[in-house]
């Protein structure tokens, strides 16, 4: 192909585009959707379960899959069925659907039937001339027509192509057949030109992988705008269970492959080195056989397998690398998260450089390149960055005596540390979370931003006069709970009356892009930023920093938010509301007369002090808690999971560690204070308590959405029986808390350089409080009220909410007015008998705790408020006897516009 | 007649605008609709616009004749519903032939007037095939995510039938328009392939989605681009975007196009969003006004209305494109 004709470039469709041009590189294709590739997926399908099955082609997408590869060719299975039925229900899965479908099939009439259910453009897997001509045309013409692109198999009439020519000469005679007669879309021919096993012993199969490797070159060069594929974990079958060996063949293979122009393949990612990573006496016996280098390449790499066989990866690496190179041990140790030898490393490295803090600006920000470019990549996962930044900063630690004493020396010498930017990161006024904000500082940190860390609870006024005197380039805000929204706003108002420049980003569980765009952007003349994932956060500043491209990118960002607004307002108009005395007609209605109400055999409040953290252990939830380290799964398929299986592994064994000697050690205190009342609704919406000779009223929201015929319009009080009833009915409430001592612990962990178990401790503080909840609520429902006290049910039951009746806490969506949590301080005693607080914005202290209420009704559920109108806040502020303005304050976010 | 393609490349041409908007004026009644011959329908067929074609058919030659006098280029045939599967609402899935055949004999009669009387300026009939009531790629039944109430079998014969009628009745076009799910347009465009090949000609095809709503997205969720790459497989005309929107809604969209597709670009938006009463009051000049965008940018070579547009509408448009060179069309290599 001459240079200057233009290469035209495979594109594909799901929901979005796909285009693999000389830029992408390599398209990696999912492989966990196939019958024949994945034992779990087969079962799944075989067992009907294509909810499960759905998760699997999730979190491929979700783990960087471009593609995904579906394939039902099972005996057992009925394929076309199974291939229909998969396909029409990813197809109602938009962050599935959204990357294109490889339909893989050995049938024709599977193959057909899912071309007629995707939208999309797909690519066929595959088809070939191995039964003739005839059929090959038939088939090409049928997939042109319904628009795919297609993969050819080097594979005939006489039989597969194995060796250097035979591949040459069927994907030309199928090339000519394609282009020329069928004016076939020369883009969208994709050539698996057969991955065979080398290194089998024999003779014949030496040349597998060059002759692949050497056919895709010829194939890239004489066959124009085609691409190359294959699937690569077949090159290395012949070491199966030898995963150091399989794992080096891959990235060799693929390294030489993608060189040539192979630029799609099958590629399991979890079983794939870093190319650079390979220790150099594997990585030669591995390109010898490879690239067929040596007679006797085959044995040397048998027997030197042997010595790497069952060590793991990081134990053969222990062995080399500290031989090498200062900055490729400084490098590996960033990269592993070792600290074991990184100061004598770094004292190495002071006394070969001239000043200290070219130790900083050359080996150490040479190796967090190294560490940024891999996980900006999606080669390295969230908690290894953080162990990373523990590494970083014990050698900062190390160096920052001597780049004193060096200024005192020298004090007119520029200070300059290189650092890319000064970010200012604040938890607001009256909020207390900040695990999400300081794995952002620790991610930005590790890509030399200065981080002025200023904590939690930070008053708007003391964020602006940081940002002033520190004269950061950027100020993000975080916060957990629905109040700190309004802060959020409210610091936005003041940055623009304050005539500030600098962007804004704002990230934290209840924040969002809506709320960002609809109530924040449109305060702040300046940049605005919803960050709610911390490997999203280094690109977004990076590109907010940017002085050559930030304005169009800032101008960019303003423009999208306002579309976003525009079409938010226009979609939030649409819906119906009703008036809160209609909604109240439909309420939920339950029949009072043959309702079962179970007395508790214990009225009154009960203390627990000091309960053993022991007891909790089998109540926790532990998906949440790989969440908040980014890694998405579920507990326990997470650990081994294809893509992030290691990590959460090693995550989880740090977790496991650290519970333990919290448990050991009884670093943590956990209280809980809960009572049973008797109870009664009143005016349809508030509940009337009796705590001896004391009531108290908790006033429920209603849900004023406009409903289908026959839903209700849910609210609280509908689970209690209303005193027209005469019926005596109960509910309790409740605060468990575990996080007495978290704060002491998290900062002698930061005394001690170490984010990471101060992360890990706050995450698993909260981790325990949700399994006080959980555990607290059983002994309720067992016991002290005792209506359900047959129930046996396992920790997922729990999970899945199986049980009876509820526990919805103030703050979350069947009632998220926070203010009531004021009504449960009162009637319980909370502050006074276990110590728990509340901040000015009604977030609790210590942070992992956990407040609510008991319904015990067998009819009660969970439900979300959604949004209300001012005429319920009106009478809501009424019936509570507070300023018309305070309450709407205070419900604002689900207050409809 | 000169080849269409060929003026593609020296002017934008026009399309016409909405045909039932035109229709409403004259408040046809369900004896209107049933003229003579369906007196005895079992159902009602009152809003069967598509029936009026057999029975109204002067007032049907009457909007083409409005349009074409306005400066239309091209019109669309009647036949927005004409397929069996969106014929089963009035039991008459079995006329799916003669409506389309009549719909485009009628339009291509017209059409040959103002040829003959203005050679300079040849018109042409585009074969209208709509999108049907039903979705390939998505459920009707929330709690059913997996079923389908039409398969790509049933929709391709059901187009194949409708696009052999309009190629008899004399269309010169095809138009497969307001597609809010790609897969349907795929069975058409499958269908039309099967009927080109097997009668071994040439038709040109006009490809026309529709965004939904500021998602950006069309219904069964695909962007602008993606929606592009899913229908490239076929040779076009034009591939553009119609309906749901307003003009200046509808620009982004329009510029991803212009920008990608090496087919020409076409647009007929509504004539604003409609007000809270389900019409459409934007004016012939303030949808001028946003459709002059359009040209300024260079996005389009082929300009019309949708819903809610009038004869007035189009001229407007029309004074407005002759001064226009088209976008140029990307040729490949």
């Amino acid at each position: 192909m001459s240079k200057d004709q233009k290469r035209k470039y495979l594109k594909l469709s799901g929901l979005e585009p796909m285009i693999v041009s000389a830029e992408t590189n390599f398209i990696n294709v999912g492989e966990r959707t196939n019958v024949a590739g994945s034992r779990k997926f087969l079962r799944l399908v075989k067992e009907e379960k294509f909810d499960e099955a759905l998760d699997i082609a999730r979190h491929q997408v979700e783990g960087g899959a471009q593609v995904i590869d579906i394939n039902m060719d099972d005996g057992l299975i009925d394929g076309k069925e199974a291939m229909v039925r998969f396909l029409n229900l990813i197809m109602a899965e938009p962050d599935i659907a959204r990357v294109p479908i490889m339909i893989d099939s050995s049938k024709w009439d599977i193959i057909e039937a899912g071309l007629q259910v995707v939208q999309g453009k797909c690519v066929v897997n595959s088809i070939s001339l191995k039964e003739g001509e005839e059929e090959f045309i038939a088939h090409a013409k049928k997939i042109k027509r319904y628009g795919a692109a297609v993969i050819i198999m080097a594979f005939d009439e006489v039989g597969q192509a194995d060796n250097y020519e035979r591949r040459i000469e069927i994907s030309k005679r199928s090339y000519d057949i394609l282009v020329n007669r069928l004016n076939f879309p020369p883009e969208d021919i994709i050539f698996d030109l057969n991955i065979f096993p080398v290194a089998t012993g024999m003779e014949e199969h030496r040349r597998n992988a060059i002759d692949f490797i050497e056919a895709t070159k010829w194939v890239r060069e004489n066959l124009p705008h085609c691409s190359v594929s294959g699937g690569v974990s077949n090159v290395s079958f012949s070491f199966r269970g030898n995963n150091p060996v399989r794992e080096a063949m891959h990235s060799v293979f693929l390294y030489h492959a993608i060189k040539a122009g192979m630029n799609i393949g099958i590629v399991n990612p979890a079983m794939l080195e870093v190319y650079d990573d390979i220790p150099k006496d594997l990585l030669e016996h591995v390109e010898d056989v490879i690239l067929d280098r040596r007679e006797d390449a085959t044995e040397r790499l048998l027997d030197f397998a042997e010595t790497v066989v069952g060590t793991s990866k990081e134990k053969t690496a222990d062995l080399s690398w500290r031989e090498e190179p200062l900055q490729n041990r400084i490098t590996r140790a960033l990269v592993k998260g070792i600290d074991q030898y990184i100061v004598e490393d770094v004292e190495e490295a002071r006394l070969e450089a001239d000043k200290p803090i070219e130790v900083i600006e050359g080996n150490l920000m040479t190796g967090m390149n190294v560490v940024g470019d891999l996980f900006g990549s999606g080669k390295m996962f969230l908690p290894q960055v953080v162990k990373s930044a523990r590494v970083m900063k014990k050698a900062v630690a190390y160096l920052l005596p001597y780049i004193e004493e060096e200024k005192k020396k020298n004090p007119n010498a520029a200070e300059g540390n290189g650092s890319n930017g000064r970010i200012l990161m604040a938890t607001v006024k009256g909020d207390v979370h900040d695990i999400g904000k300081n794995i952002v500082s620790v991610v930005l940190g590790c890509n030399n931003y200065d981080i002025v860390d200023m904590g939690v609870m930070v008053p708007p006024e003391k964020i602006i006069q940081t940002a002033i005197d520190e004269q950061v380039d950027i100020i993000g805000l975080s916060g957990l709970i629905t109040p700190s929204l309004d802060e959020m706003v409210f610091l936005a108002k003041e940055m623009e009356r304050r005539n500030f420049k600098v962007p804004l980003l704002i990230g934290g569980a209840t924040t969002s892009k809506a709320h960002t765009a609809v109530k924040i952007d449109p305060q702040y003349k300046n940049a605005v930023v919803h960050v709610n994932d911390a490997s999203r956060a280094v690109t977004v500043v990076g590109d907010l920093l940017n002085k050559r491209s930030n304005q169009k990118y800032v101008g960019d960002l303003k423009e999208d938010y306002e579309k976003f607004r525009e079409g938010f307002l226009k979609r939030t108009k649409q819906k119906e509301y009703l008036a809160i005395e209609e909604a109240r007609k439909n309420k939920y209605s339950i029949d009072w007369n043959s309702s079962d109400i179970i007395a508790p055999n214990k009225l009154g409040i009960q203390i627990i002090e000091d309960l053993d953290l022991q007891k909790l252990e089998p109540f926790i939830d532990w998906t949440p808690f790989f969440r908040s380290w980014d890694l998405h799964g579920k507990y326990p398929a997470i650990l081994t999971d294809e893509v992030v299986g290691e990590q959460a592994t090693s995550l989880f064994k740090d977790a496991k560690e650290l519970l333990q000697k919290v448990f050991d050690e009884k670093l943590l205190g956990a209280k809980a204070i809960y009572g049973l009342f008797k109870a009664t609704t009143i005016n349809d919406d508030d509940i009337e308590i009796t705590s001896g000779v004391d009531t108290f009223k908790f006033r429920t929201l209603r849900q004023q959405l406009k409903k289908h015929a026959g839903k209700p319009n849910f609210a609280l009080a509908d689970f209690i029986a209303p005193k027209e009833s005469r019926i005596q009915d109960y509910m309790g409430c409740f605060c468990v808390a575990t996080g007495f001592g978290t704060k002491e612990l998290a900062e002698a962990f930061e005394a001690d350089l170490d984010d990471y178990n101060s992360i890990m401790i706050k995450a698993l503080a909260d981790r325990l409080a949700e399994a006080f909840a959980e555990y607290l609520h059983e002994k309720v429902r067992k016991e002290d009220w005792g209506y359900a006290s047959k129930e046996e049910l396992t920790n997922e039951e729990l999970i899945k909410e199986s049980y009876k009746g509820i526990r919805p806490a103030p703050g979350y969506p069947a009632c998220p007015d926070h203010l009531e949590k004021l009504t449960i301080w009162e009637l319980l005693q909370v502050k006074e008998k276990i110590g728990v607080e509340l901040t000015e914005g009604l977030a609790m202290w210590p942070a992992a705790s956990v407040s609510g209420y008991y319904f015990a009704n067998p009819e009660a559920r969970y439900f979300g408020l959604g949004k209300i109108k001012e005429d319920q806040v009106k009478d809501f502020a009424k019936r509570k006897n507070i300023d018309f303005e305070y309450a709407k304050k205070w419900l604002s976010p689900n207050i409809a516009d | 007649m000169k080849d269409i393609k060929k003026i593609l490349e020296e002017r934008i041409l026009v399309l016409d605008g909405a045909m039932g908007t035109m229709l409403q004026r004259h408040k046809f009644t369900e004896e209107d609709f049933r003229g003579e011959r369906f007196k005895d329908w079992s159902v009602p067929v009152q809003g069967n616009n598509d029936l009026l074609s057999i029975t109204q058919p002067d007032a049907i030659k009457e909007v083409h004749r409005l349009y074409f006098e306005a400066g239309a280029d091209i019109v669309e045939t009647n036949t927005f519903s004409g397929t069996t599967i969106a014929m089963a609402d009035y039991e008459m899935e079995e006329l799916v032939y003669e409506l389309n055949y009549q719909s485009a004999k009628i339009a291509k009669e017209v059409a040959d007037e103002f040829t003959e009387k203005e050679p300079h300026k040849p018109r042409f009939v585009a074969g209208s095939i709509g999108p049907t009531n039903r979705t390939a790629s998505m459920s009707p039944d929330v709690n059913d995510p997996g079923f389908r109430a039409v398969t790509f079998d049933e929709l391709r014969i059901a187009y194949k039938q409708q696009v052999e009628a309009l190629i008899d009745g004399g269309s010169d076009i095809l138009l497969v328009e307001t597609i809010f799910d790609t897969l349907n347009a795929k069975a058409a465009l499958f269908a039309i392939e099967e009927v080109k090949d097997e009668r071994n000609i040439e038709v040109p095809i006009m490809i026309s989605g529709t965004i939904t709503d500021a998602s950006g997205r069309t219904l069964s969720g695909q962007t602008a681009e993606a929606f592009l790459i899913s229908v490239s497989h076929i040779p076009m005309l034009s591939v553009g975007f119609n309906c749901a929107l307003g003009a200046s809604q509808l620009t982004p969209h329009l510029e991803v196009l212009a920008q990608k597709a090496n087919f020409g670009v076409s647009a007929h938006p509504n004539a604003g969003l409609p007000n809270a009463f389900g019409e459409y009051d934007e004016t012939p000049e303030q949808m001028a006004s946003q459709i002059k965008e359009y040209m300024d940018k260079s996005l389009v070579n082929i300009v019309g209305g949708c819903c809610g547009t009038t004869p007035e509408h189009i001229k407007a448009i029309a004074d407005l494109a002759k001064d226009y060179k088209p976008r140029s069309i990307a040729v490949e290599v």
